[in-house]
């Protein structure tokens, strides 16, 4: 059975306030990194997919996506094929 | 016969008996409910106690939200049965959508214990009854995802409609929006807040006053009068 692998990004809406990701990047100078102006933290979900990644299994996943994964109240997610059977396909952009 | 308070236990669950022991200072019968029970056990009121749960690894409340308890929550709720969630119960009703908004980390991302003064600003919800408009009570606060957040037409709409049920005075503990400690529906009959007023019913313990007591006789008050 052909394993595909998906991505689901899923970030905070920008107008949200991110303190993980100020608190990342007020450390950066610290350590020696300068020049980097903002960070924002967000959550990336890997799913090994059985099967063929077709329309309907990518269906399938948006809806995982915008019912589980992510809380679109405050969260922005993206779904895209990574690995396996149906990578070439155009990877596929949600915003919520 | 007294009224039937419901109290759900989740994994990870940890003020579910002191949310009995206050329904029961109040005079009314504690229902434990598990999280994987659908029925209900015929109880005239429901509370989402605090504490973390086990929904908390992806968001907090989040896998919660998808008890089998919960069906039979968000379909009693809708039909006008009391429910009360504190602390990660009223993460888990913003997650349902029951609430509006979401909550997040604190904004110094760090967890807080403290008392915590509120100001009661509808005292017209099931749950709010023994208390009047205005009045200030202190009961504990203890949380690290506590920030409430929503977009600024949700905001405006809670505010015109009078559901911001309690604002923190003094100090915002956590960065929640326009200093909302808690919220209810549309109808009155669901509400929501960070703050624990299970720990402060009994002068021995928490803050040393009984403030929160008010909750669990509102409820009494909203039964009998049903």
């Amino acid at each position: 059975m052909p394993v595909a692998r998906v991505v689901v990004d899923v970030m905070l809406k920008p107008e949200i306030l991110d303190p993980q990701g100020q608190a990342v990047q007020r450390a950066l100078p610290r350590l020696g990194f300068e020049g980097i102006a903002d960070v924002r933290q967000g959550k990336r979900f890997e799913l090994e997919v059985e099967g063929p990644v077709d329309d309907a299994a990518l269906a399938r996943i948006h809806q995982i996506a915008e019912t589980f994964l992510a809380n679109t109240v405050i969260e922005d997610f993206s779904v895209k094929v990574e690995a396996g059977e149906g990578a070439d396909a155009t990877a596929v952009k949600a915003e919520s | 016969m007294t009224a039937r308070v419901g109290v759900i236990t989740f994994p990870g669950t940890l003020d579910d008996r002191d949310t009995q022991r206050a329904v029961r200072a109040a005079g009314l019968e504690a229902v434990p409910l598990w999280h994987r029970d659908k029925d209900l056990k015929q109880v005239d009121a429901v509370i989402l106690p605090g504490g973390f749960s086990y929904g908390d690894y992806l968001r907090a409340g989040a896998i919660s939200r998808f008890s089998p308890v919960m069906d039979s929550v968000i379909d009693q709720a809708k039909a006008g049965m009391p429910v009360l969630g504190i602390c990660n119960g009223f993460q888990v009703l913003t997650e349902t959508h029951l609430l509006p908004g979401a909550m997040l980390r604190n904004n110094h991302l760090h967890f807080i214990c403290r008392d915590q003064k509120l100001r009661v600003e509808n005292a017209e919800t099931a749950w709010t009854r023994s208390y009047e408009r205005g009045q200030e009570i202190n009961i504990p606060l203890k949380n690290i995802d506590g920030r409430y957040v929503a977009d600024e037409r949700v905001l405006d709409e809670l505010e015109a409609e009078g559901r911001v049920v309690f604002r923190y005075q003094e100090l915002n503990p956590n960065g929640s929006l326009r200093d909302i400690a808690g919220i209810c529906n549309a109808a009155g009959n669901v509400v929501g807040l960070m703050p624990h007023p299970e720990h402060a019913v009994e002068p021995l313990i928490g803050t040393g006053r009984t403030d929160g007591l008010g909750f669990f006789t509102s409820i009494l008050k909203r039964l009998v009068s049903a």
